[in-house]
This record gives C-alpha cells, structure tokens and sequence, in this order.
C-alpha cells in the first residue's frame, strides 16, 4: 500500500507534512475564530497578541530557521511597522490597509539595506549589525518626540474597518487579525515549499555547495532577511491598532531577543513553530499569573527545561514522537 | 575537437606557499582528464581557482575562449560548469528527489517563476530520469543525510549532472566508496560522458579508477605539471615513476 502511494504522489513525506501544515493553518483558525466567544475583553486581547506576535516570529523564523542568518532586530522592524502604521494612521489620516502595506514594504527595503553586511561570509556581521540598528531605532523612538512622541508614545491609533464594518470591538478586532494571521501565515507557507523555501534550507545548510549548484547566495540571503523583517513590520502594522497606544518600550533590544527565544523554543525551520513559540511567549506567561510575584522566575524556568529537554523546539519534539510512533507501524516501507 | 577549458599559467600562492604554480593544461571537448598527484601537490586548490571558489594570484581561465578567471561560482555554474567535491556535499535534510530538483532549479526559469511556479520547478521528470540513471529509485524519498557513504557519492555526481553542463569537474569522485559502488560510479560516469556529450576532469587517487575512466592524465607534483598523456604514456614516464607510481 505504502509503495503504491510512492508511485502516485511524488516527494511523499514531504507532501504529505505540508498539506498537514496547510490544513493544521486553516483548521486553526476556523476554531479561533469561535474560540473568544464568552471570553471576556483582556482574554481576547491576549489571543489576538498572540496572533500578532506570531507574524513577527513567522518572519524570524524565515531569516533564522530557514536562511540560518541571526537577526537581532526583529521587534525594531515590528516598532517601525507600528510607528509607521500609528503615524499615517492618525497624522496624515491613511487608511490601515495603505498603511500595512507600507510598514512591510518599507521594512522589506531596510531589510534589503542591512542585509548586505549578512554577505560577508562571516556569519556573525549580520548580527552585530541588527544589534547596532536596534539600538539605534529604539533611540530614535525614544528621543525625536516631534515625530514619535517619545517616552509619550502615540495615542489613539484607529481601528481598521472590514468591508465597512467596524473592528472597535475585541471579537470584531480578534476575528480581522485572524484573517490577516492566515493570509500571511499561508503566503509564508507557499514560499517555503516552493524553490525558494528550497533554495533557503540550501542557504542554511551549505551555502558553498548551494552556489556551485547555481544558487545566487546574494538574492536568496537578501530576500530571506528582507522578506523576514517584512513580516516583522506587518506585525507592528496590527500590533498599533491593537493596544491603540504604542511606546517605545516593547519594540527594545530585549523584546528581540525574546521573539529570537521564540523562534527556538518552539521550532526554529518548522512552519508552525511559531505559533507554538509565541504562545510560549504571549501567553503561558499569563496562565502562569496564578503563581504570583514569581511568575517570571517560573516562566523562565518552564522555557529553560523546555529547551535542554528538546533543543529542537516543541514542534522537533513533537516531530519525533510522531516519527518514532510510526516507524514500528510502517516497518516494511522502502 | 574543441577547446572547452583553457587554464593558461595559473598560480595561487598562500604566503610564502607555492599551493599552485604555474600550472597550463587544455581540456577538449568530450574527453575525460584525470588530474593525478601526491597529497598536498596543489588539485584541489587548482579546482577551487578554476571554479571560482579562490582567485588566482597569476594566470588565466578560459571556458570556449572566453576568460572567465574569478567569475563566482554560481555564474560559472550557470555557465555550465559544474563540480563535485572532495567531502560529501549534499543536502542531508532534503531528500534524494529534492537534492537533485535543487542543483537544476536555479537554471530553470526566472526568480518570480520559481516562487510562484510550480513546486518541483518543472524538474519532477528529469529527477526520476537523473534518479534512474544513477539507480536511486528504492531511495529517491529518503533523507539524503541517511544514504550510506557511496550512495551519497552518487547522488552528488548526480547533482552535477542536473543541470546538463558541459563540463564537470570531480573532486574524487571514488574516494571511500565501496568497490562494488566504484565500478557502478565509472560505468555511469562513462556512460553519461558518452550520452550527455560532457567533458570531465577528474581528480582521483585511485590509479585504476584513473587510468581506466580518462583519456588523458595531467600528473602535478608541488603545485606544477610534472607530465600529461595518456594513461599508457603516463604510466611509462620516467619522471612520473619516480615522483609518484613508483612509490
């Protein structure tokens, strides 16, 4: 039976991961779509957060996970987005979708302008470089209050409509972020089976067999980074209609290597690690409230067991018992 | 017969080290050349300066009369030059059909094509054929990374091939591979020089995998070229005897 499946459906395994990636998406999002009903405001708000941060870790994940290449700058790209958004939003009065747009793009064009340190050989340029940006944008946030208001932050940030409805409500708002998670989670998940996604893993593995093979290191690194801190800013982009105030503080140095934290823990070069990461993040520290004062230490102790009992990420762990639960099943397979 | 590779008084010093030093041989088009040597006699740094993975400190590459010295690799590969290497190159967490749909998708239509393009780039076929001909079919799904030792060395010829070059260069293809796999490995590699019209140049430690598959042998001794001729030539020069069959 297995061998007559092999001959009909090529690269088998492979399919077959995908389109449980794909229906595991879809699935997903049918049950969070009912899932806040009778929920309450600030349970909504933490659903829809997760959502959000899972797009900026999605984008890590693309940069990391795929292309191999360490970016510490991913909540600086989520602040532009939100900064960008906020900005045009209520000083120029831009419509939300105008202004999702161009946080991505022009987080996709920083992206581009940084990357280029990423094609040194020496893996380690981009990261400094990210670190210095960081810091960087996270001063201009919190200095040039002409524009961005400082330590004030920007207040009053609107909610988009959807087709003429309004989205002030923490279900309506809820349901539209879900809608824009899916999208970009299933655009993100066509990519990385398509040659790109390919040429990304080949990036990561071994970048010096991938360009005798005719791999154009310089276009898939650059696109990887840029396309990655894109998501970030599509990220930022729903983040500022969500808390509807921003302040520098959650787009600083730590919030990168938190969403980096993310990346890993939940499953860095699996599509819904992610998901898995930012709940890690967003969320268990909320249900780990009933612990008190502590509930940091316990949360950050969770994350380290977590990590020295699978380095793979939740999804890795997940991937092996799967592997090892069909392997005795399945013994005859060629 | 014509020219395809040129390599005119190619040198590349490291420091004080004379790793290739002027070096000048021809591949035509078709043939087989083996390139032959003690360890440390300077191939596989010439390999590298061919394909563009180091430049030369002196000298010239020329692909069809063309100079081409210092191209990057992935310009030369779209070029049609291919190669393989000395330690295992392929992609352990793809598998042998997705290994081999990677070497050709570069070559296949534009950027937006293979994104939005079908999955396998239009390779799915010439992957079962390129599968085929190297017999992986009871592998083509499995993990490249669990393949034994001599599969992989197979797989990594076959990824050169992917892309239908004109001209591969093998950085010992038969080192560590298994005998029965070597005489599997040189029938393919014979028959696909035949078939595919390629020309080859082989670095190769194995005397017999060398004088059997080539038409004709460069012998390199301390970064120069100490002989070339055919194999019969080759074994029956004084000067190669001494320096390196000898031993």
């Amino acid at each position: 039976m297995s061998s007559l499946a092999s001959a009909t459906t090529p690269s088998r395994g492979l399919m077959r991961r995908i389109d449980g990636v794909f229906l595991t998406l879809v699935l997903g999002a049918a049950i969070l779509w009912f899932v806040p009903i009778g929920m309450g405001r600030y349970g909504t708000y933490v659903l829809s957060l997760w959502m959000v941060m899972s797009i900026a870790v999605m984008g890590l994940n693309l940069t990391l996970g795929y292309a191999g290449l360490k970016s510490l700058a991913q909540a600086a790209f989520m602040g532009i987005g939100a900064y960008t958004t906020a900005l045009l939003t209520t000083k120029l009065g831009l419509n939300w979708y105008a202004s999702f747009l161009l946080s991505g793009a022009g987080c996709f064009a920083l992206g581009l302008v940084l990357g280029f340190p990423a094609l040194r050989v020496k893996a380690h340029y981009l990261a400094f470089v990210t670190l210095a940006f960081s810091t960087l944008v996270w001063l201009v946030l919190r200095n040039e209050q002409w524009l961005t208001g400082g330590v004030f932050g920007l207040s009053n940030i609107p909610r988009p409509t959807f087709f003429g409805l309004k989205t002030d409500g923490a279900l309506a708002f809820h349901r539209f972020t879900l809608v824009i998670t899916l999208i970009l989670a299933l655009a993100l998940w066509w990519m990385i089976r398509s040659p790109w996604g390919r040429a990304f893993l080949a990036l990561r593995e071994n970048p010096i067999r991938a360009a005798s093979l005719g791999v154009n290191i310089r276009t898939y690194t650059l696109l990887a980074f840029a396309i990655g801190s894109a998501y970030a800013g599509f990220a930022g982009a729903l983040y500022a209609p969500l808390v509807e105030f921003i302040d520098p503080s959650p787009f600083a140095l730590s919030a990168s290597f938190f969403l980096l934290l993310m990346v890993v823990a939940g499953g860095s070069g699996y599509q819904l690690g992610p998901f898995v990461g930012a709940l890690l993040g967003v969320v268990l520290p909320e249900w780990l409230r009933f612990t008190g004062g502590i509930y940091l230490i316990v949360f950050a102790s969770i994350v380290v067991m977590l990590l020295i009992a699978c380095p793979q990420g939740v999804i890795g762990l997940v991937e092996r018992g799967w592997l090892a639960l069909r392997r005795p099943g399945k013994g005859g397979a060629a | 017969m014509r020219t395809v590779l040129e390599v005119e008084g190619l040198k590349k010093h490291f420091g004080g080290i004379r790793a290739v030093d002027g070096v000048s041989f021809a591949v035509e088009e078709g043939e087989i050349l083996g390139i032959i040597g003690p360890n440390g006699c300077g191939k596989s740094t010439l390999f590298n300066c061919i394909l563009g993975q180091l430049s030369p400190t002196e000298g010239r590459v020329k692909l069809d009369g063309e100079e081409v010295t210092g191209l990057a690799p992935e310009a030369l590969n779209r070029r049609g030059v291919s190669r393989t290497f000395q330690l295992l190159q392929v992609f352990p967490e793809l598998t042998v059909r997705e290994n081999l749909i990677l070497a050709g998708q570069e070559h296949q239509g534009s950027m937006l094509a293979r994104l939005l393009g079908p999955r396998d780039a239009g390779l799915g076929a010439a992957a079962e054929r390129m599968i085929g001909f190297f017999r992986l079919q009871h592998l083509a799904d499995a993990r490249a990374g669990g393949l034994s030792y001599g599969q992989q060395k197979l797989l990594d010829a076959a990824m050169a091939f992917m892309a239908g070059p004109r001209l591969v260069l093998l950085d010992e293809p038969a080192g560590g591979v298994n005998l029965t796999m070597l005489g599997d490995l040189k029938e393919r590699l014979r028959a696909m020089n035949a078939e595919a019209g390629a020309t080859f140049v082989v670095i190769e430690h194995n005397m017999d995998f060398v004088m059997s598959l080539c038409s004709r042998v460069v012998v390199m001794a301390e970064g120069r070229v100490l002989a070339i001729g055919t194999p019969a030539e080759i074994r029956a020069n004084p000067a190669v005897i001494d320096a390196y069959l000898g031993h």
